[in-house]
């Protein structure tokens, strides 16, 4: 048992991984199943044969050299759930494989995960079913509280960490990783005898959580996940299932995972703004922001919320916004069909003002919705002249509260003429 | 006083001779931060700046007796340039640099424990805009005409929300001691706790305004210490409040990922450990001068 401190970080931890496997926007990495799997069996964690498939015919060709009499045709989306959403389907027959294959491929999945929207399923995993007598839970997760990596099991698999952290936590066994020497073993066998394994499937656990672990820290994950991991009745232990996550920031040093990315998975407006150095996130409201600095961003947004509006987007348009990049941040912003004003707020600091002004007057010819815009910092005065002198009907702003009251007036008076 | 740099701080640049480094380095110098030289492996023995040039952090520490450092290094190499910091002795580092892998820095986290507690090197940032002691001297990247002196010490992740908390303030007539941008990542090198601390230490600071954002434990925990520990008031406003569940915001660590993690529950906990909470972003300066009207 763990004294209710250590329980409350270790329920925090067990959220960060299912955020962690939620998320789906532009900026961090994910991988599907299938390339998760052969990641992690290159470093000795044991998975049932399997191979991707992207038509019925491939489907059953993968089953027909697989082999054996059972296999499960898995959907791959870069989101969990996907069992219980219909994603996953057991086949014993080729027909049935074939079958199987056509309803999935091209249907939109909705898990618990995905959001309402839902996913489409464009790639099949067809793996050899493997029949299992126990169904646990791993997963490792860079925890920032402890700003260690932490190593999460329980005997309760199959229920998502979230639910085993409600109802069971008194069956949640952790490791926290010491980075100047790495996971140890013993550490992965207590984690194992803990689950209640006897010794022969201890040291196959003890061989999936170091792999686990040594693909976590060698490729830079942020994340892995295997739920279930199974023990077959022969006391083999196999990731059934395997999600894992990764730090955008290290793509640099790992081309093999970079491979891997699914422009198909992503939002398209997202990752079309990392290409332009933009950080864009969509959201639901009218109000289309353009702001430097991230922290910055949220206030803004939240300040518009408060004069009563909703943010149509969050968008930092970053340190140097040159007018290439401004430019580009209008084009983002205005994609959004939603939009029906909207605000630029720059404080400047590396940058100034006279010159993201030039770039914001280049940009905003021919605006569909009205501008309002607000600057201040380096060259403040420059900047706004600019602004006055430009010919073109922009709002202009001086301070947050002023722009924010201005913006909501502006899309209200747009969205009823 | 202030704290972490003043204008007798020796200050170094690592990365000395890179554009951005050059830019922000003079803007240093002009501010009056006593700049006494900088490390470029490979360009030792040169001058940059009217100061010299070191191959290592080591050299530079003998010949210029530095104490602190600004570095601009790229990512790949930033983690190797705050352990080389750390081992030279430097007191201070203060990284500006965006996306260091987030692995990279639990392990100079970890590097920084090799050394006594009185001798650990403070490590500000990464992903920040720096510190100022106003009117003394400046290591980052901020305008420094943004802030007057005073008695008011900011600490925010965020640096351009920073700004914005120094330019409402000094429209209000408010100056600051220090101000200094912990930084947006998940995994950072000094918390808002650590610098809370200092403040309270600090004779001139006679208030103190937090600013923070969505994710992690950071900003709960230095409240709690706060009602615990500090006898000066402290202001706290949270960014974020509109920002969905589970979607990194711009900063790699502005995600809502766990309870305690969104902007609603944050201001709720500050408030609950007798924090001054700024009710909106427009109102950071009213609320720091209701702070300064208590502290008398």
């Amino acid at each position: 048992m763990y004294s209710i401190d250590c329980y409350e970080t270790l329920k925090a931890s067990c959220q960060t991984v299912r955020s962690e496997g939620r998320r789906h926007c532009g900026k961090p990495m994910d991988i599907h199943e299938y390339q998760a799997k052969e990641l992690l069996s290159g470093f000795g964690v044991a998975v049932p044969p399997g191979g991707v498939a992207y038509s019925p015919e491939q489907a059953v060709y993968v089953a027909t050299e697989l082999g054996g009499w059972h296999w499960a045709i898995k959907a791959q989306i870069h989101a969990g759930g996907r069992g219980k959403a219909g994603g996953v389907k057991l086949c014993r027959t080729y027909q049935e494989v074939a079958a199987a294959a056509k309803s999935l491929l091209g249907a939109t999945l909705v898990t618990s995960q995905t959001g309402a929207a839902g996913k489409v399923v464009h790639r099949l995993y067809v793996e050899k079913a493997e029949p299992f007598v126990r169904q646990l839970y791993l997963g490792l997760v860079l925890d920032r509280k402890i700003e260690r990596i932490r190593v999460i099991a329980s005997p309760e698999g199959g229920m998502e960490i979230e639910e085993i952290a409600q109802d069971k936590p008194e069956s949640l066994r952790q490791e926290q990783v010491d980075p100047a020497v790495g996971l140890q073993a013993f550490q992965a066998r207590e984690l194992a005898f803990g689950l209640g394994l006897n010794i022969k499937q201890v040291s196959q656990a003890v061989t999936a959580i170091m792999g686990c672990y040594r693909a976590f820290r060698d490729l830079d994950a942020t994340m892995v996940e295997i739920n279930p991991l199974v023990v077959t009745k022969d006391d083999r232990v196999l990731a059934l299932d395997a999600k894992m996550s990764f730090d955008d920031n290290a793509m640099f040093r790992r081309p093999r995972v970079t491979e891997m990315r699914d422009a198909a998975e992503e939002d398209s407006r997202e990752a079309r703004a990392s290409e332009f150095g933009l950080n864009y996130v969509g959201l639901t409201g009218n109000i289309g922001c353009i702001i430097n600095g991230a922290g910055l961003a949220m206030a803004t947004m939240d300040m518009i919320k408060h004069a009563g509006g909703e943010p149509a987007n969050f968008l930092d348009v970053g340190g140097g916004a040159s007018p290439e990049r401004v430019a580009a941040a209008f084009n983002l912003v205005l994609s959004d069909q939603n939009v029906q004003a909207i605000l630029v707020n720059i404080f400047a600091g590396i940058n100034r003002c006279d010159w993201v002004a030039q770039g914001v007057v280049q940009a905003a010819k021919n605006l569909r919705v009205p501008l309002v815009v607000r600057l201040a910092g380096t060259n403040v005065e420059e900047g706004r002249q600019i602004i006055r002198d430009c010919g073109l009907p922009i709002i202009p702003a001086d301070t947050l509260a002023e722009a924010a009251q201005k913006v909501v007036a502006a899309a209200r008076a747009g969205a009823s003429p | 006083m202030s704290i972490l740099i003043d204008a007798a701080t020796r200050v170094i640049v690592q990365g000395f001779t890179g554009d951005k480094a050059t830019f922000h380095a003079k803007q240093m110098i002009d501010y009056g931060t006593k700049v006494v030289g900088g490390v470029t492996p490979g360009k030792g023995g040169q001058t940059h700046l009217g100061r010299p040039i070191f191959n290592t952090v080591k050299d530079a520490v003998k010949m210029t007796e530095a104490e602190a450092s600004i570095a601009f290094v790229p990512p790949p190499y930033a983690a190797d340039a705050l352990m080389e910091a750390a081992d030279a002795g430097l007191r201070l580092v203060c990284i500006i640099t965006d996306g260091i892998p987030a692995q990279d820095m639990m392990r100079v986290k970890r590097y920084l424990r090799r050394y006594p507690k009185e001798k650990r090197t403070t490590v500000v940032g990464p992903n920040c805009a720096g510190i100022i002691s106003a009117g003394k001297a400046m290591m980052g990247i901020m305008p420094g005409s943004i802030y007057i002196r005073g008695n008011v010490g900011v600490v925010s992740r965020s640096g351009t929300l920073g700004y914005e908390a120094g330019a409402q303030m000094k429209a209000l007539g408010i100056g600051i001691t220090t101000s200094i941008g912990i930084g947006g990542d998940p995994i950072n090198g000094s918390s808002f706790l650590d610098h809370l601390m200092l403040f309270e230490e600090d004779p001139e600071t006679k208030a103190v305004i937090m600013i923070g954002e969505i994710g992690g434990p950071q900003e709960s925990e230095a409240a709690k210490w706060v009602q615990e520990n500090m006898t000066k008031p402290v202001v706290g406003y949270v960014a974020g409040l509109t920002a969905p569940k589970g979607r990194r915001m711009g900063h790699a660590g502005a995600i809502i990922s766990a309870e305690g993690d969104s902007a609603a529950e944050k201001s709720e906990i500050m408030r609950s450990f007798g924090l001054l909470v700024v009710p909106s972003a427009a109102e950071i300066g009213a609320t720091v001068a209701r702070a300064l009207s208590r502290a008398g």
